[in-house]
């Protein structure tokens, strides 16, 4: 039973602000994922979290308990650390008794306990090694193993895949997501991979400079962002934008295309790249680079004479010079004001 | 000639100049043991043998000489003692500048690297004045607090460097696992860093045991094995001093062989 | 209490410092201004003044310019050698750092046990007919070989810390400089000269200080070798501190070695000037 809340934490090093007060409720046994670029605060905000960072302002509460002021060993957290931080001096086995042993567990406990979460973790033929001795997937095992052997209500993880190969960290992706599934933890994940965002997540947090730019789950976040950064940040290729300029109540004309729009202003033009498709009447785009990726072909454009792609069928290939008509699926087509750079219903 | 023998000459002449520093190195050590393991009469005698004749009575001589023994316990004393001391004192504070960021770090670096630019053995003089006043003069305690001073900076260097070494994760790790500040140092840290913390207090050790000066001006009665072979350098017979050397000599080889590991963590933090 | 802990854990420390190391400095500065209650510098006159002091005073420097230098080339010949070796790496650097373990008065009974009349360098040169007897070589007509002797003893004694410092210094430079000025055409001599040791500057600064200072505290090895023959600074200090029981003017002497060290490090410091973005 652990409901997190982060009320309006901000945290500041010397003159420079790495978090902005910071507001945001994780639910009992969620899958929360913060996601941002690397140096937008993830990490410190993990830690404060953890209670390795002390907030500058703001509250923490962990299962309805205040605990921004308490040491981690007693806000009924366990994490898992970007280098693992097994301990060199002590056996895998030890490794994860060590915070069973902390609570003075009697010893058949402590070694049901880790049996059972090293055979969960796969790694009960390695109980005896030291962390020498072991690959970085198996470190990564152990660490995970050790926080689960606590039974903790929280586990943070901060980017626990990003010292693996790829094909180890598909692997151990979808392990971690089964194994967290079946404990009844609350989890919060940071990563810099969007992939593993949203492969992971219930609900994804995305951050910016600091700042918690949205947060729900990873369809909304992809289909609606919230905010033209995260438009711009999620998605591989990412969104496209283009200038749009009033022609009348809820009328935008794109490149010459007109457009239903928001009442506003001011507004910018949004579709992704895969949600455009060839036809008659549509944007008009001067290809730039063909790019055959398979199942699909990567084109770029320019449109109005700003970058624009499209995730085309691949058996379409346009050549670079060429003038190409792309129509968005219309309900698709997102708006962003340009002040505030947020999302225009 | 051709590359491969300019390169193997090259070779030749590289292995004889290591073979030659080696000798320079070895060679007074073992004059000095062929003089304490040979008979005082073949010490003061002409010429000399290259090579010891294994008799003992140089060294039987030198340890039934009166004082010695005493000289050589109160060595082992101040020694033990400032090793005690300067790791009691200087681990905490390398611990604190690995560990923390805080307002007067840099100065007190400073201050520690400043003492290494200073002829510490000088401080001796006005502390003479002091101990007695204090009651110190004379005393183990109070020559063992001078070499602290001597051996401080360089412990406070020393377990700055091996705690830095230690990721602060994995004491991080520990917070998160249940352990307070003091249980992770002791459950993590410790057992991490027990080799270089006991390579720098063996360190501290020799500095005690080597030092000449301060223990020269600051004991009288208590005197350590340097003090007294000092000052009785120009009365004592020659094999009282080889074998007075060699004593001196025999423990820094081993201690020497014990911190060879961390050596470059002693010296090789350079000012950076 | 989390923000007060460095402080705790450094008051030990600053504290021992401040009473061992500050205090009894303030204390000589002191004693070396004060005679029989007054500000005076008749500590420094009479220092100056004794004949003692000048010959003191230059064979500290002679000493050091001496056996600095040769420290210096020594040293670094030993840690290129030690940095280039793959096999027998540890044994040999054992070796060359045992002297380090050696306090400076052993350093002293060692090389004695060489020059001595009844030593190995006359066994040695007896033994190959150069003389036919043996030749009194620490007396006081011959004071250079007592200057040699010594130099001999302190470059044994003390090149060991100059070379693990370099060694260590020379660890740190990453090998892809080196491998650099190799695809660029460099020789072993111009690599050592453009690449190793300008980045060994930091290394170098320290090594240098720390030897130096040493080079001015030379004391054990001179009385080891050449009793009261060979004065130098350190020497004179014990020797008015106990013989003479004044105090102030092993005060002024004390004071004297503490500007020359200053002066050298300072003088050092700004010969081997490291840009702090030039660092390695
Ligand atoms: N101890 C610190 N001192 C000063 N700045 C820090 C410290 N820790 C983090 N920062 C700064 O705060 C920002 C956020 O850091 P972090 O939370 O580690 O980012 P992320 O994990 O998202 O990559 C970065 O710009 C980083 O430089
Ligand atoms: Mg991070």
């Amino acid at each position: 039973m652990a409901v997190i809340e982060i009320k309006q934490v901000a945290k500041n090093f010397g003159a420079f602000t790495a978090l902005h007060s910071v507001d945001l409720t994780i639910a009992d046994q969620e899958f929360m994922v913060l996601l941002g670029a690397s140096g937008c605060g993830k990490t410190t905000l993990l830690r404060i979290i953890a209670g390795l960072e002390t907030p500058t302002a703001g509250e923490v509460w962990i299962g309805g308990r205040r605990v921004d002021h308490l040491p981690p060993r007693e806000r009924g957290i366990a994490m898992v650390f970007q280098n693992y931080a097994v301990f060199p001096h002590l056996t895998v086995f030890e490794n994860i008794a060590f915070g069973l042993r902390m609570k003075k567990m009697d010893q058949a406990e402590v070694t049901r306990r880790v049996t059972r979460t090293a055979e969960l973790m796969h790694i009960e033929q390695l109980l005896k090694r030291y962390s020498g001795e072991l690959s970085g997937g198996q470190r990564q095992r152990v660490a995970v193993a050790r926080a689960l052997a606590m039974e903790p209500d929280v586990i943070l993880m901060d980017e626990p895949l990003s010292n693996l190969d790829a094909l180890l960290r598909l692997e151990m992706r979808a392990e971690l997501k089964g194994v967290l599934a079946e404990s009844n933890t609350t989890t919060i994940y940071v990563t810099h991979d969007q992939v593993e965002a949203m492969s992971l997540a219930d609900r994804i947090s995305v951050m910016n400079g600091g700042r918690i730019v949205q947060a729900a789950n990873p369809v909304e976040v992809y289909r609606n962002p919230a905010a033209r950064f995260v438009g711009s940040f999620i998605g591989n290729p990412p969104m496209n934008f283009l200038t749009a300029t009033p022609v009348g109540p809820g009328k935008w004309q794109v490149a010459g295309q007109t457009y239903d729009g928001p009442h506003a202003q001011a507004a910018e033009f949004a579709v992704r790249p895969e949600d455009l498709h060839p036809a008659d009447h549509g944007l008009p785009a001067e290809v730039r680079v063909v790019e055959p990726l398979g199942p699909h072909t990567l084109v770029t454009t320019t449109v109005a004479g700003q970058p624009f792609r499209a995730v085309l069928e691949s058996t379409l290939m346009p050549r670079p010079g060429d003038v190409i008509h792309l129509a968005p699926v219309p309900d698709r087509i997102r708006w962003f004001d340009p002040a505030t750079q947020t999302a225009l219903c | 000639m051709s590359e491969p023998s300019v390169r193997r000459a090259g070779n030749r002449v590289f292995i004889a100049g290591v073979a030659l520093l080696i000798l320079w190195v070895l060679l007074p050590i073992w004059l000095l043991f062929v003089n304490a393991l040979s008979a005082p009469a073949e010490v003061t005698g002409f010429p000399k043998r290259f090579i010891p004749s294994f008799d003992l009575a140089s060294l039987s001589f030198f340890f039934g000489f009166s004082g010695v023994i005493d000289a050589l316990w109160n060595s082992v004393k101040v020694a033990a003692l400032t090793m005690i001391l300067s790791i009691g004192v200087g681990a905490p504070a390398g611990y604190a500048l690995s560990r923390f960021d805080f307002p007067g770090k840099e100065t007190f670096r400073f201050l520690v690297v400043m003492t290494r630019a200073f002829p510490l053995p000088l401080l001796a003089l006005p502390l003479a004045v002091m101990f007695i006043r204090t009651g110190l003069d004379d005393t183990i305690i109070g020559l063992a607090l001078v070499h602290t001073t001597l051996a401080l900076p360089f412990a406070v260097l020393i377990t700055y460097s091996l705690f830095s070494g230690i990721p602060l994760e994995l004491e991080e790790a520990a917070w998160t696992l249940g352990c307070n500040r003091v249980q992770a140092f002791t459950k993590v840290i410790l057992p991490l860093a027990a080799p270089g913390i006991a390579a720098s207090a063996v360190f501290a050790f020799v500095i005690s045991w080597n030092e000449v000066f301060a223990a020269a001006v600051l004991t009288v009665e208590n005197r350590t094995l340097t003090a007294f072979l000092l000052q009785s350098l120009d009365v004592s017979p020659l094999p009282l001093k080889f074998a007075g050397g060699a004593a001196l000599v025999l423990p820094a080889l081993f201690f020497i062989f014990a911190v060879r590991k961390y050596l470059f963590a002693m010296w090789g933090i350079a000012n950076r | 209490m989390p923000r007060l802990l460095p402080y705790l854990l450094l008051l030990p420390a600053t504290a021992f410092l401040c009473l061992f190391f500050l205090y009894p400095f303030v204390q000589v500065a002191h004693d070396s201004v004060m005679r029989g209650g007054v500000y005076t510098l008749e500590n420094f006159t009479r220092m100056a003044g004794h004949w003692k002091f000048s010959t003191a005073f230059w064979n500290t420097m002679l000493l050091a310019a001496v056996v600095v230098p040769v420290q210096l080339a020594m040293a670094l010949t030993m840690a290129s050698i030690v940095t280039k070796l793959q096999r027998g790496r540890s044994s040999i650097l054992y070796i060359f750092a045992i002297p380090l373990g050696i306090s400076d008065l052993a350093a002293g009974l060692i090389w004695l046990s060489v020059f001595e009349q009844s030593g190995f360098l006359n066994s040695l040169l007896v033994g190959l007919g150069v003389v036919d007897r043996p030749i009194l070589l620490l007396g006081y007509q011959n004071t250079w070989v007592i200057f040699i002797a010594i130099a001999l003893a302190e470059v044994w004694r003390a090149t060991a810390i100059m070379m693990v410092i370099l060694v260590a210094g020379m660890g740190l430079i990453p090998k892809e400089y080196g491998e650099a000025a190799d695809v660029f055409g460099a020789s072993r001599w111009q690599k050592f000269r453009r690449v190793t040791l300008p980045m060994l500057k930091p290394s170098l600064q320290t090594a240098l200080i720390l030897r130096v200072i040493l080079a001015f505290e030379v004391f054990a090895v001179v009385v080891a070798l050449g009793g009261t023959q060979l004065p130098v600074l350190m020497s004179e200090t014990y020797h008015w501190q106990f013989a003479m029981q004044e105090r102030g003017v092993a005060a002024a002497y004390a004071m004297v070695i503490l500007a020359v060290s200053v002066a050298f490090t300072i003088l050092i410091l700004r010969l081997l000037h490291v840009p702090k973005g030039a660092r390695v």
